[in-house]
């Protein structure tokens, strides 16, 4: 954003100062009062996520046998229990523990995939774009088939062949669903990048440093990808929210993580059929979906208003 | 146009040749059978059972007698009912899975696209906050969360609504708001997205300047140049749609083919997964065809180009 | 320009133009338009943009007036805001009068006034491609300002639609009227616009840039046009220009816009020949002439304009204007009459007791 100060001599006049385009996004994104309160949610889930079962006040798959004879037998309900705070299911085990337990998969698998994401897409949206031609029209085939597949098909054919595997039942099946989930997710960031060179391969500037002698790899590097970055934060940060709800799909069908590990979708599942009787067991982790999901959604469509105002409101 | 349809017909081909071909390699790639229950089997029966089945067959042989037969529409014997083949199971739940993906689909497009209009329409204004606000929940909130909100709120709190089964217009409502939710939200941000930028454009300042009046200009200039690209994304949001309705028929106890679906996940009965799996997969290749076919009929550009 | 473009006229369009125009173009006033102290301001975040400010200028009946200057200085403005059309958010008529064939446009309720427009007033945009709508075909965008105001039969609607397409000259126009607006090409579609505009024969065309986006071989051919058909059919144009050629091949008189105000006005030749304002010299002397010698640059007008906010009150071009002196800068200079009749100028060094004879 070029300074431009217009001014009559002897007269104030209002000029824009300069600011660079991440300082005028960041303050986009502060008044944005949506995006913020994704961002917190965000941070409390991250918090929750990496800490909660280290703080967690009993081991997600300890079995609290005395509270439930105690209690006929039945589980025990949220808010009546002090050290069951969020109550138990029919086996005992304390709800908020599991809920944090879950938690961390769920970030984990989230952010996991993502870089899993990155680690595919953007190499090879970079060839596709920076080459162009042949190599592009191939690569493109190749994503045209894998977007032709239904995602979650594909997930769940892949989860259900590779299951009894020793990849499988690596970390209680976590291992399994980022590989799944990322596989199929990796199409979007890489069209992205590919088509943000396409356009900018042709501009003035990357022929300027051309001319200087610039390697190709650092045109890439250096000048291009950087410009690429805003809609693949963007991107990444919307495709968190699919990843969630993918892996919890995958647990609430059964074949995502195993037990005794819980991921909220086992945790719904093991709920459902008490849902008229116990409703807290499936509230609570349907709460914390919703949760999940909500604050990231915000958050992105807060840092694609704040990167591009142009686009606000096209969503 | 004619050259239009045709070549994208041409595409479903192979489009369905590499779903099979993935499916089944996937099916048969790794180790671990039908045959692995609770209760080992002898080597013997195995082997009888892999005879009978056609298991040991070399793989491309398999592969080729099943696609044979389902081009035939014959997806072959089931694994885990002896006496029944896939098709019979299957052409129980059909009609009801397709019941429950077109109401949920009226519902999402009847609600979604003028929701979003509305929306755009009273931009900045309270319309548009109400209904951004529902969208934005919509959005968040998964097929079977909301499945979970609506049978505690409606069912077991108001009891207006059962919560399990598939016997008469009471039993359809929650499960179609459940599967359509997100796909309301989904379009009506679009369809909101698309008319704001539609208002913008010079083409209505146009029709202003030739007095038209200003119904005719929302709805013969704005609403028609705004579902176009509203209609591009009709078909990920279908795909969406097939694929979560499974997790609904799961939810809702609903007799439809994604129960079975489920259930052959979990007992590994291969014919089984792979024809609901190319099923499904068939049914939203073949929804997004009709979108590109609608979207050129729709866009003069593309259809005299 | 005098040549002679074949457009005929059967006998019964004749005789009907001609009652028609004794029974609509009878003056009932002296100008058909008299803008007075028009205003239109953008609220925006940084501040108010006082993009017209305080513009007047009369618009006589069939006459051809021009509105000239650089991009920015709120021609388009005003012409938007002459029917208004200028989009609110966050722009805002603020002050000010227009007296059209007797009536204050700005008084009239929005009904009144959509009455009016397409109907009194026509309006051709600048870029043809995005000024139609993609989805209609052209025989409809233009028979839909004469249903709407003509209250004609669609048959009788759509046979006045073939007529009018080929008097701009689109040839073979029944065959074309169900064709779309990207089937044409950029010329032809202005034509199309052409015609939007003279479909209900309005009194007063606001063409707002209607060569730019063109070739400029194409330009020629839809000034011509335009020439043309207003001086047949006795409409007034409202031509608004930042291309000084145009301007002096069609205008009966020209305004010159610089910031948001009128800075002289004139009748053409007059503008022309013996301009009284040091940006209109500017404005002149930067027209490559085929006489210039070759290795000379091209001669400019140094600096940008101003950013219309917290505008003070001096003249606004003085500080690019190589005769500014202390005056200029204390106070904004009016428009004061010069020598000639109908001539006016904003400038204290031209004026009477300036420092420029």
């Amino acid at each position: 954003m070029a300074t431009q100060t217009r001014s009559l001599p002897g007269v104030a006049t209002t000029a824009r100062r300069s600011e660079g385009v991440w300082r005028d996004a960041f303050g986009r994104l502060r008044k944005n009062k949506l995006a913020l309160l994704g961002a917190f949610g965000v941070l409390l889930l991250l918090f929750a996520g990496i800490f909660g079962p280290m703080l967690a006040p009993w081991p997600y798959q300890a079995q609290d046998l005395e509270a439930i004879t105690a209690n006929g037998s039945e589980p025990i309900p949220p808010f009546q229990d002090m050290s069951h705070p969020l109550g138990t299911d029919q086996l005992g085990r304390d709800i908020l523990s599991r809920l944090l337990d879950g938690a961390q998969v769920s970030m984990t698998v989230a952010f996991v995939v993502q870089l899993v994401v990155l680690f595919i897409g953007v190499p090879l949206g970079a060839i596709a774009g920076w080459l162009g031609g042949r190599t592009d029209t191939y690569l493109m085939r190749i994503t045209d088939v894998f977007y032709a597949f239904p995602d979650l098909l594909f997930i769940i054919l892949m989860s259900v062949a590779f299951r009894e595997t020793a990849f499988g039942r690596a970390l209680n099946g976590v291992l399994l669903v980022f590989v799944a989930i990322g596989l199929t997710s990796w199409v979007t960031v890489a069209r992205l990048i590919r088509g943000q060179l396409l356009s900018l391969k042709e501009t003035e500037f990357v022929e300027a440093a051309r001319a200087i002698g610039v390697s190709d790899r650092n045109i890439v590097t250096r000048h291009l990808l950087p410009n690429a970055i805003g809609p693949v934060i963007v991107a990444v940060t919307l495709g968190i929210p699919t990843a969630i709800l993918a892996e919890a799909t995958l647990a609430y069908i059964g074949i995502g993580v195993q037990p005794p590990r819980a991921s909220w979708g086992t945790l719904i599942a093991e709920g459902q059929p008490f849902i008229r009787s116990y409703p807290w067991l499936t509230l609570f982790p349907g709460i914390l979906i919703a949760t999940a999901l909500m604050s990231f959604t915000f958050l992105g469509d807060g840092l694609r208003d704040a990167l591009d105002p142009k686009l606000k409101g096209k969503q | 146009m004619a050259g239009f349809v045709i070549r994208r017909i041409l595409w479903l081909i192979p489009v369905l040749f590499v779903v099979s071909l993935i499916t089944f390699a996937l099916m048969h790639a790794v180790p671990g059978g039908p045959w692995d229950r609770e209760k080992a089997l002898n080597a013997g029966t195995i082997a009888r059972l892999n005879a009978i089945y056609g298991l040991d067959k070399p793989m491309w042989q398999q592969y080729i007698d099943w696609f044979g037969g389902m081009l035939r529409l014959d997806f072959g014997p089931s694994y885990q009912y002896r006496d029944r083949g896939v098709n019979s199971i299957l052409s129980n739940g059909w009609p009801i899975t397709v019941q429950l993906g077109v109401m949920t689909f009226l519902v999402a497009v009847g609600f979604g696209i003028p929701l979003g209009i509305f929306a755009a329409l009273g931009h900045n204004r309270w319309p548009d906050y109400v209904a951004t606000s529902i969208s934005m929940v919509g959005i968040a909130t998964p097929s079977f969360v909301l499945a979970i909100l609506l049978i505690v709120i409606f069912s077991v709190g108001l009891d207006w609504f059962p919560s399990r089964g598939w016997k008469g217009p009471d039993t359809w409502v929650l499960p179609v708001i459940a599967l359509a939710g997100y796909q309301v939200a989904q379009i009506a941000r679009y369809t909101r997205a698309s008319m704001l930028e539609v208002t913008r454009k010079d083409y209505v300042r146009t029709a202003q300047s030739k007095g038209v009046r200003q119904t005719a200009v929302v709805v013969r200039h704005m609403i028609r140049n705004a579902l176009i690209p509203v209609v591009t994304i009709l078909g990920p949001i279908f795909a969406f749609l097939v694929t979560g309705s499974f997790i609904i028929e799961q939810f809702f106890g609903i007799p439809g083919i994604g129960r079975n679906y489920i259930v052959a996940i979990g007992v590994r009965d291969y014919s089984m997964i792979m024809a609901t799996t190319v099923i499904y997969a068939f049914a939203v290749a073949f929804l997004n065809f009709i979108v590109d076919i609608l979207y050129a009929y729709i866009d003069p550009r593309i259809r005299y180009s | 320009m005098e040549e002679a473009v074949s457009l005929e006229l059967t006998p019964d369009e004749a005789a009907r133009i001609t009652r028609e125009q004794r029974e609509t173009k009878a003056a009932k006033s002296k100008y058909l338009l008299e803008v007075k102290n028009l205003s239109t301001h953008f609220f925006t975040p940084d501040g108010v943009v006082r993009a017209v400010d305080d513009v007047s200028f009369e618009l006589g009946y069939g006459e051809t007036l021009g509105l000239v200057g650089e991009s920015g200085c709120g021609k388009s403005v005003t012409a938007l805001s002459l029917t208004r059309l200028v989009p609110n958010p966050p722009g805002k008529i603020v002050a000010g009068s227009v007296v059209f064939d007797g009536v204050d446009l700005l008084k009239l309720s929005d009904e009144g006034m959509r009455k009016l427009r397409g109907k009194e007033i026509g309006f051709i945009f600048q870029d043809p491609l995005t000024s139609l709508n993609p989805t209609l075909t052209i025989g409809y965008q233009i028979a839909e300002a004469i249903r709407q105001h003509m209250g004609l039969s669609k048959k009788a609607s759509y046979d006045r639609v073939v007529e009018l397409l080929a008097k701009v000259g689109i040839p073979r126009a029944r065959d074309r009227l169900n064709d779309y607006p990207h089937q044409f090409s950029g010329g032809m579609r202005q034509r199309v616009m052409i015609a939007i505009a003279l479909s209900c024969d309005p009194k007063l065309i606001l063409a707002d840039e209607p060569t730019t986006a063109l070739d400029v071989t194409i330009q020629a051919q839809i000034l011509e046009l335009i020439s043309v058909l207003s001086d047949e059919f006795g409409t007034a144009v409202l031509m608004i220009t930042h291309d000084l050629g145009i301007a002096a091949g069609m205008c009966d008189r020209v305004n010159v816009m610089y910031a948001g105000r009128i800075v002289e006005t004139g009748s053409v030749d007059v503008i022309f020949e013996r301009p009284r304002m040091p940006y209109a010299w500017g404005l002149l002397d930067s027209l490559p002439r085929l006489d210039d010698v070759r290795s000379d640059r091209l001669r400019t007008i140094e600096g940008l304009p101003p950013l219309l906010i917290n505008v003070p009150d001096a003249c606004r071009f003085n500080p690019r204007c190589a005769y500014a002196r202390d005056a200029c800068r204390d106070h904004e200079p009016e428009l004061t009459p010069r020598e000639e009749p109908g001539h006016y100028a904003r400038c204290w060094a031209t004026d009477k007791g300036g420092w420029i004879p």
